[in-house]
């Protein structure tokens, strides 16, 4: 774990296996279904890259377009613009073809196991989907993967499964058959989209083990998608945090939760519950309002208006660039402007 | 198909759910028997009418009433000169005398509904002369005249005005009674006898004759005014309600669900198309302009299905369906298997019908009845096929009629219980199926 905690364990240029240029997802807002009166700006100019191999984090409160940020990954929105450069290609440019040999490479585990799971379908046939649908016609082969799958997941043995309908499974089986159809097609990124929020407490860390012990045997990389800073942790190499459809600060995970240098990363730390009875007292300064905005985003930076460090005359006319930290730390506010 | 085998094994738990199947088996036996006794072409023919009938009574209830009444009804008396009759015969100056005595007994409470004789007489010149008596069981003997019969004719003595003039009631009851003097006639029971003499002119001349005392029941289902026996259109009006039912509600379910899902995939503009076609199809009434169709076009089975259909593409299914399939649209296992890459087609057909099947197939079960009834209520109104025998056709004749103040409750009680036969069956089991597939209405 260590090893994947300081982030230095995979680094090489060759290694980038994602790199996302000025991407911006938008969505028309029309009146009668034809006059436009503006846009959602769900995703507004994100730069990042991606490692193999790599866990990363993407963190925000919900409406910050996290969400919308793994549907384009995975090709369900198109980008408004901007790029995602996997393996030397555009993503952006795809045709339905490439497109759909892109969908080989990403796997998709989402929050809710028992919506994610047609109630109709029995789990051989919900594993048989996706090798179908890439044209792997060979039963025989479609059978050995799926067992293989089921093992990876630790259900085992998979016979017991193989009929089972989702509804007769629990909650942390429901989700270890999601993983599985994530991983039958041998994507290179996962991209988990809250994948623990919606199971009990105590399966929430067996799914998280498990999880990354099949990141780590697979060398997958990993985009992990949530709010909640607690899990991330144990989790992610780096983590991004992302406000209002942008980045605001990026770090390995040490670095950002001992010395988070956004007022916005700040006070998500505030608001994790703190287990030290030293603490108990202690007043917490929540973010104050709500997220704002993604139709008429605030001007200047867009966390101004609940920013307690907002500097007059500059904080809410200019939009902040990310300032360098330190190597692989950056943070999207004025506060950090190296004087 | 697991699942459905298991569901079949379900419904066999439910006592509805078997009786509605035995009652749908039953009318499709009836469907099965009806097309391979009576050929669709020979069906049209007799259900027309004419000359097949007039050997049957009108208006005749169902024999089988006979079994609840104290004072039985009388069925059809027929008796033929060759094969019931008792003939006699000498020769006479080069003329040829004959008799022929037909015997019957009468041992019912009412008077039969028609007494005819049908006579079918060869000869080349000269027609032979034939006079007839009547003897009733107390010994009177009745003369009813001579006559110098057609090739055929037919004789009626219930019309016959001189006859009841000398009887002083029409010729069925005045013959039949002892007491014809007075207001309310009763049958005299006993032996009567028919007798024909008959005087040939011509060596080779020949007559046959077909005496009928009409009854006032007949066979299984009774007949109408034209004699026609209803059996002919109760059995002929099963496959043909359960077909124009079938293929109205397949067609109906099939094409709205097609263009339901269809919206709620693409979204958008083709959405909102359908849905304010869908508005407008609501609220234009169907029944009148089936009515108008039919007084002004034709009256065709089939125009009439394809009119149906027709407005059911954009029916209230419409809706239905797109708001049980809206949820499914944006389900997380869609999203997850367009993550996957899979396509239009399959997302639509493996995906979200799927979903909607547990509650789109006992909708269409109960879906059933209903055209059946819309195709009776059209042949009620008028607007029946013109050729078809149909248990509408039935009603129809019945209301033209005035039946049931004419106390003929037979003509409209059989048709309305086959169509309730019906609408029981499919609702049956449609109620079961709705229970066994639709979670929401499971009790375990």
């Amino acid at each position: 774990m260590s090893e994947f905690a300081t982030g230095d364990g995979v680094n090489t240029k060759d290694a980038t296996l994602l790199s996302v240029r000025q991407l911006r997802t938008w969505f028309e807002l029309r009146r009668w279904g034809l006059l436009k009166v503006g846009d959602v700006r769900a995703v507004d100019g994100l730069d990042f890259e991606m490692r193999r191999g790599e866990a990363v984090a993407f963190v925000g409160e919900s409406g910050c377009g996290k969400s919308s940020l793994a549907r384009t990954l995975l090709g369900l929105y198109r980008p408004t613009a901007g790029s995602i450069w996997i393996e030397g290609e555009d993503m952006a440019g795809f045709d339905r073809h490439q497109l759909h040999l892109y969908r080989r490479k990403i796997g998709y585990v989402q929050q809710d196991p028992y919506a994610a799971l047609p109630p109709f379908m029995q789990v051989r046939r919900i594993l048989r989907e996706p090798l179908i649908v890439h044209g792997n016609r060979d039963r025989e082969d479609q059978e050995r993967k799926i067992r293989a799958a089921l093992r990876e997941v630790r259900l085992e043995p998979p016979e017991t499964y193989l009929t089972k309908f989702p509804h007769m499974l629990s909650g942390g089986q429901q989700q270890r058959v999601v993983i599985a159809r994530a991983l039958i097609l041998k994507p290179a990124l996962i991209i988990a989209d809250e994948p623990v929020s919606m199971l009990d407490a105590s399966v929430r860390v067996e799914i998280l083990n498990l999880l990354r012990q099949i990141q780590q045997q697979r060398n997958l990389t990993l985009a992990f998608i949530t709010h909640d800073l607690s899990t991330v942790r144990y989790f992610a190499n780096r983590i991004m945090v992302m406000y209002a459809g942008q980045i605001v600060e990026r770090a390995p995970v040490d670095t950002l939760l001992d010395q988070p240098r956004h007022p916005y990363t700040q006070a998500l730390l505030e608001a994790l519950p703190d287990p030290d009875p030293d603490n108990a007292q202690k007043i917490r300064r929540l973010p104050k309002g709500e997220p704002p905005s993604l139709v008429s985003p605030p001007s200047g930076c867009r966390f101004h208006p609940r920013c307690p460090h907002a500097i007059k005359g500059l904080c809410e006319i200019k939009p902040p660039p990310e300032f360098p930290i330190a190597p692989e730390h950056g943070a999207a506010c004025w506060l950090n402007q190296p004087s | 198909m697991n699942r459905w085998r298991a569901a079949l094994q379900e419904l066999k738990k439910y006592p509805t759910a078997v009786a509605g199947l035995l009652l749908i088996a039953f009318l499709l036996g009836l469907s099965a028997y009806a097309v391979i006794a009576i050929p669709y072409r020979q069906a049209l023919e007799l259900w027309r009418g004419g000359e097949h009938w007039q050997a049957h009574p009108r208006n005749a209830a169902p024999a089988w009433t006979n079994l609840f009444r104290r004072r039985k009804l009388p069925p059809t008396v027929r008796l033929d000169s060759v094969d019931n009759g008792l003939a006699e015969q000498d020769e006479l100056a080069g003329l040829r005398r004959q008799r022929i005595t037909l015997p019957f007994t009468f041992n019912y409470f009412d008077f039969p509904s028609e007494i005819n004789l049908f006579l079918e007489t060869e000869f080349t010149r000269k027609t032979p002369l034939l006079s007839i008596r009547w003897q009733t069981p107390d010994g009177r003997q009745i003369d009813l005249g001579a006559y110098r019969p057609l090739r055929r004719q037919r004789l009626s003595l219930s019309q016959d005005r001189e006859l009841a003039a000398r009887l002083g009631h029409p010729g069925h009851i005045g013959l039949m009674t002892g007491s014809a003097e007075s207001e309310h006639p009763t049958v005299l029971r006993g032996d009567y006898q028919v007798v024909l003499e008959i005087l040939h002119f011509e060596p080779g001349s020949q007559l046959r004759a077909d005496f009928i005392v009409y009854g006032r029941v007949h066979g299984l289902a009774g007949t109408d005014h034209q004699r026609r026996d209803l059996l002919v259109a109760l059995l002929w009006g099963t496959p043909i309600a359960l077909l124009f039912g079938l293929a109205a509600a397949l067609g109906t379910t099939l094409t709205t669900l097609v263009i339901a899902t269809a919206g709620v995939w693409y979204g958008g503009r083709i959405d909102a198309a359908i849905q304010r076609i869908t508005e407008v199809n609501m609220i234009l009434p169907l029944l009148p302009v089936l009515v108008m169709v039919g007084t002004l076009y034709s009256r065709s089975l089939w125009l009439m299905l394809a009119v149906v259909v027709a407005f059911g593409l954009f029916s209230a299914g419409v809706k239905m369906y797109r708001a049980m399939l809206l949820p499914v649209r944006r389900a997380p296992f869609v999203e997850a298997a367009q993550a996957y890459g899979a396509g239009s087609r399959r997302i639509i057909f493996r995906y979200m019908i799927p979903r909607v099947l547990p509650v789109l197939v006992p909708a269409f079960v109960t879906l059933i009845p209903t055209f059946v009834f819309l195709e009776a209520s059209l042949a009620v109104l008028g607007l029946g096929d013109p050729l078809l025998p149909t248990w509408g056709k039935i009603l129809n004749d019945a209301q033209q009629q005035s039946a049931l103040y004419n106390q003929h409750y037979y003509w409209v009680l059989t048709p309305a219980a086959m169509l309730m036969l019906t609408g029981l069956g499919f609702a049956l089991l449609g109620f079961a199926m709705d229970r066994i597939f639709n979670p929401r209405l499971r009790s375990d």
